[in-house]
Parts: structure tokens; sequence; C-alpha cells
């Protein structure tokens, strides 16, 4: 029973998820295309940061990586650019293995260094990933990028085409839509995955190579290989999500894929909280829905000025909320918007059981959270001598 | 040959100005253990407070304000940001560092707009030429500035009381805390120091051959980067050392990008990152860096 309650509020989500695409219209489609499949990058980072204690600002060159694999894969062989014309599916998978394999090649390099160390050496792999992207233009289309091929299974196109008429209790079920159910099964499947990493054997062995290194590799944990690990697994969801962007977009640019993408990332799972699979969840879809959401209805805010005039803007104001939010998470909310959520839940369970007579143990200390068991999130790095080192 | 010099020459003074940036990143990541993404933007600040105050007060009172300025402005993120954070560990502090730098980078994006704003320093455009070899007046400046500079910082850890406890405190806070150094004062010297040393960079990379201060200049602190990485974290003489190289590579990978077509335009911008990869497979702690120790 109380399993049920507490998978309430997700089943609920899911329910509501299933329903929006017979409400919404293309703008809010497109918005939720793009938060899935940020979603889907979100869990993979999270699985590196916030389990495994290594940071990345490598994130982007994965999802670049997995993008143009996978319009590499479907693309037209008599094209502009290079392509394979291989089915759609094939490429999806793909463009996770090819992630995966790239990110094993960095073992060395992720598998020795740890935490923020990481974090800069792979700020240079977005840059590698710029250079790439612009010169090898057969691949790639170069500056201007290239256009992707929609996804499709023999018999069923997720386009607006064959079968060119779809509807569903009266709402015509176009491209945008079909697209919202493969997303969602892929970002529902990844999240479960996600989930089940975690709290397995390799999930645990991860958790202890973050907390303490040394600790971990006399359990028998062989720490460069468990970081490695983390990386390759993080570098395939990267790929997925790259690929779902790339279907989102409907064409690709090395612009999409800037620092300014791995950035981003950090902040869903920050703003989420580290660790937490609902927490990348909802920081990813805040951090995707906010500027798109405030450059539609700047037009109903008043206060906002028209783009270049100087005042303020939608998109400054967007981002100025943006960093304003990890700020105020960080100083005042620990463990992000997961920590809060445990937080709450502990203290009203807290609060049921206190009715019932007096509580049976002492409450131990008068701790503002109020919680009985850490929240979910961890440190992404800690420990003192890497301070000093 | 006298391309290569001044290419060279060039690769220097640019890798100097580089040096100043990493030292900045050196100083703050030994005195507070935050990875300062907020230092590209702190460098800006101060180059705009250079360029907004030049024309009403000159150049010499505004580069004077706009050092101190960064200075106070490194000083109060450590103090009513980095000091307050909920969980205080070095990756929540890098992520806090990008918040504040979004927040900065739009306010500054937002006032100076599409212009290109004017440093207004008093060696404008103007060149040196020797032997051949011709340099902007900017460069040789900076170059000049940033040895005195590296100089000084050297007397300041090396000779002087204040110089020593920083050095203690970075290398065991808890100790040196016990021996009477206050870690809230070495750390907002450390955050001090950082904003002035980028604010002087700022005013140079501001400068001819650069048209002036627009929002990019932001980004290049993110050339500083490998040159920190490089020279292994928390080496200073390692981050001058690498920044020296980064300038080189840098140099040579644009002067020379004809020869080295097959490498791809744009070679500049990749090319530092490229070196510093390459020496983390061979070198995970750097060129200077301390191999860590473990204890149990």
């Amino acid at each position: 029973m109380s399993d049920l309650i507490r998978r309430g509020p997700m089943v609920l989500g899911l329910l509501v998820a299933l329903a929006l695409p017979l409400l919404l219209d293309d703008f809010w489609l497109q918005t939720g295309l793009f938060a899935m499949a940020s979603v889907v990058g979100a869990i993979g980072l999270t699985l590196l940061v916030g389990v495994a204690g290594q940071l990345s600002l490598g994130h982007a060159f994965f999802a670049a990586l997995g993008a143009y694999t996978y319009a590499w894969t479907v693309g037209d062989p008599a094209g502009q650019e290079a392509g394979l014309g291989l089915p759609p599916l094939v490429a999806l998978v793909l463009a996770g293995v090819v992630s995966a394999v790239v990110g094993g090649l960095f073992s060395p390099i992720s598998g020795r260094l740890r935490g923020i160390y990481l974090g800069l050496a792979t700020i240079g792999l977005v840059f590698l990933a710029r250079h790439l992207m612009v010169n090898l233009e057969a691949l790639t289309g170069g500056f201007n990028g290239r256009t992707v091929e929609p996804f499709s299974v023999p018999g069923f196109s997720f386009s607006n085409a064959a079968p060119d008429y779809l509807a569903v209790a009266g709402v015509q079920f176009e491209g945008l839509h079909r697209l919202w159910y493969l997303f969602l099964g892929i970002a529902v499947l990844s999240a479960w995955l996600g989930r089940n990493l975690r709290a397995g054997r390799t999930g645990r062995a991860l958790a202890n190579v973050r907390d303490s290194e040394v600790a971990a590799a006399a359990m028998g944990v062989n720490v460069a290989r468990a970081k490695a690990t983390a990386f390759v697994i993080s570098s395939a969801y990267a790929g997925i999500a790259g690929a779902l962007m790339a279907l989102a977009y409907g064409r690709i640019a090395p612009d999409l894929f800037g620092i300014q993408l791995s950035i981003d990332f950090l902040v869903m799972i920050v703003l989420g909280g580290l660790g937490s699979i609902a927490g990348a969840t909802a920081g990813a879809v805040f951090v995707v829905a906010l500027p798109l959401v405030l450059a539609q209805y700047s037009s109903q805010l008043p206060f906002l000025a028209a783009p270049g005039s100087g005042g303020l803007d939608a998109a400054t104001l967007a981002r100025l909320l943006y960093g304003a939010a990890i700020i105020a998470v960080l100083l005042f909310l620990r463990g992000g918007l997961a920590g809060a959520a445990s937080r709450i839940r502990h203290r009203r369970s807290a609060h049921q059981r206190g009715t019932g007579g007096p509580p049976l143990v002492p409450t131990p200390s008068p701790d503002p959270s109020g919680a009985t068991e850490p929240p979910p999130s961890q440190p992404a790095v800690s420990t003192r001598s890497e301070e000093k080192s | 040959m006298t391309y290569f010099l001044t290419q060279l020459a060039n690769g220097l003074s640019y890798g100097l100005i580089l040096g100043l940036i990493a030292v900045g990143f050196v100083i703050v990541f030994t005195s507070t253990g935050v990875l300062n993404f907020a230092h590209g933007s702190v460098l800006l600040s101060g180059a705009y407070l250079v360029a907004s105050l030049q024309g009403p007060i000159g150049f010499w009172a505004a580069a004077a304000v706009g050092v101190v300025g960064a200075a106070v402005l490194g000083v109060l993120i450590n103090a009513l940001l980095v000091r307050n954070l909920a969980e205080a560990n070095p990756g929540t502090a890098a992520i806090l560092m990008l918040g504040v730098d979004i927040v900065l980078l739009t306010e500054l994006t937002r006032r100076i707009g599409n212009n290109v704003l004017s440093i207004g320093a008093p060696w404008g455009a103007d060149v040196v030429s020797v032997g051949g070899i011709t340099l902007p007046t900017s460069r040789v400046v900076a170059a000049g500035l940033a040895i005195v500079v590296f100089g000084l910082l050297w007397f300041l850890f090396a000779r002087t009381g204040a110089g020593i406890a920083m050095r203690a405190a970075a290398a065991d806070s808890d100790t040196a805390a016990m021996m009477g150094v206050r870690p809230s004062r070495t750390g907002a010297a450390g955050w001090a120091l950082a904003g002035a040393l980028a604010a002087v960079a700022g005013i140079f990379l501001a400068s001819f051959p650069a048209p002036g201060v627009a929002p990019t200049l932001a980004l290049s602190s993110f050339a500083a980067i490998p040159a920190w990485v490089l020279g292994g974290f928390d080496s200073v003489v390692g981050a001058i050392v690498s920044g020296l190289i980064i300038g080189v590579v840098t140099a040579l990978a644009v002067g020379y990008e004809a020869e080295l077509h097959f490498l791809g335009r744009g070679l500049g911008e990749v090319v530092p990152y490229a070196v510093m990869i390459l020496v983390l497979l061979v070198r995970p702690s750097g060129l200077f860096g301390r191999k860590e120790a473990v204890r149990v």
C-alpha cells in the first residue's frame, strides 16, 4: 500500500504525459519533445555526477556524437551529405553505441581523473567536437549542419506522412504527436534502467567509489574501471539524447552542441538534486521550458521590452531567472528539488505518526530539515584530501 | 624566419596574458577550493568598468577603478555566495560559479549590447618594430607588465607574512587555522588577487589588435583553462609556464594555418584543448601538479 502511495505521483505523471498530446498545440508539443530528449541526457549525467561523483562538461560532445551518428546512419546515400541509408531503429541504437565506444576510448582520462579535474578535462571535448563538426563537411554539412530524416519503423512513420491521416479521439495525430509517444517511451525506459542501475551492484560500487576510493578499492571494487564504466554509461545516454534532439529539431548544426548545452545538462541535474532520477527529469523540464515559454508569451508580460531595444527582453529575463535559480537552489535548497521533496515527505509521515500518540522515539535533534535519512543527493565530489591536493 | 619569430613573439606575449588569467584560477582554487567558472565575467566586468569610465576620468584612473572593482567583485562573490553554500564541496561550488557567470554575463551583455566599447588606452593601435619583428605596443606593454606582476607575486608568496599565510592555508587549511591563519582572510585575499589579475588581463585583451570590450571577451578566460589544467591545478609556476606553451602553440597554429590546412579551419580555437587532452592522457595531474597521495 505504501508502495502504491510512493509511486502514486509517478503513475499520475505518466498518465498525464500520455494524455497531453490530445490537448496541446504544436508549440507545447515541440517544447515537450525537447524536454524529453533532455530528460534522457540528464538521467545519464546524474548517474555520472550524482552517483559516481565525477563531473563532466563533455556531455554536449556525446550528444553531438549521437545526433550526427543518427543523421549519418539514416541519411540518404545519394543526398548532399554522406549517409548509409539504414533503418532509423538501427541508427538510434547505433547513436548510443558509438557514443559509448568513444566514451570508452576516453577511459585513460576518465578512469584516472576524478571530480572536478575530470570536469575540466572534458571541456576540451566540446571544443574538439565543434572543430570536427565544422570541418568534416562531408559528414556533418559543416557550419550550416544537415537535415535529419524522420524516424520510422516498417509500415509507420513518425512524421506527417505514411499513414497520412491518423486520429485518436478526434485529434489528428501528426508527426509531433507521434514523436511524443516515441520520446515518452524512451524517456521512461531510460529512467527505469537508470533507477535499476543505481540500485544494483554497479550503482552501489559507483557510490562507494564516490564516497571513498580507498574504501572502494579495499572492498574489491576496481576504481579506475568503475569510473570509466560510469563515463561510458553516461555517454551512451547522451548519445541517445542527442539522436532524440536531432529528431526534435529536424536539422542539426554545430551551434546546438556548444559548451552551453553541457552547462544546461549540469544545471538540470543540480536543480533537480544530484543523483536523483526524478530530480533530473524535473530539472530538465524546467531548464528547457523556461526560455521557450517566456519567449512565446513575452508579448503578454507588460514589463518586457522588445528584443534588441536594450531593455529587459524575454531572452535576457530567461537567462537571469535561470542563473538566479541555480544560485538560489545551491544556497538554500540542500539536495535540490528532490532533496526538498524527500524532506517534505518525511516531515509529513513523521507528522502522521505523531498524531496517534506520543512519539515512540524522541526526536534526536532539532534538525530544521526534519529529514530522517539523508536526501538522495550526495556531494558531486568531496573528500578533503582532494581540496588540498 | 622573421615570420616565425614574429609569430613566436606574438605567442609569448599572448601566453603571458593567458598566464595572468590562469594564475587567477590557481589562486582561487588553492585558497578556497573553488573552480571559478565566473572568472571570465569578472574579467569582463573589470574591462567594462575601464571602458565606460575612461571617457570621464581618463584611462589610468579608470584602469585603477577597473582593477579594484574586479577585486571587490571577487571578494563579494566569495563572501556572499561561496561561503553560504548549503553543501560546501568543490562540485557544487563549481556549479554555483556557473550560475554567477550566467547572471553577470547576461547583465553585462544587456548593458554592452551590440556595441564594442573602446578601452581608450594610450598605446592605441601603435606597433613596435625590432629587427623586422613587429608587435602591437599593447602586447609589449602587456608582456612587460605581466613579468613585473609575476615578480610581485613571487615576492608576495615567498617573502611576506600574508603570502606565506596564503600558501599555508592552501597546503593544509586546518593546520594553518590552528597556527593562527584565518581561512576567511586568505580566501578573500585570493579572490581579490584573482579579480585584479583578471581585470589587468582584460584591459590588454580588449586592446589592439582586438577591437575593444565586447561580451565575447568573457570567453577568453576559457582559453586560459587549458593553461591552468596543463600546469597542474595548484601550481602558480605551472600556470605561467603552461600559459606560455598554450600561447605559443595557439599563435603558431594560427600563423601557419595555411600549411596545416589538412587539420581544418579555425585550428587556433581547438589546439589549446587538443594539447591539454594529449598531455592529460600521459600525465593526468598536469605538467607541474603534485601526484595525489592517498592517505587512509
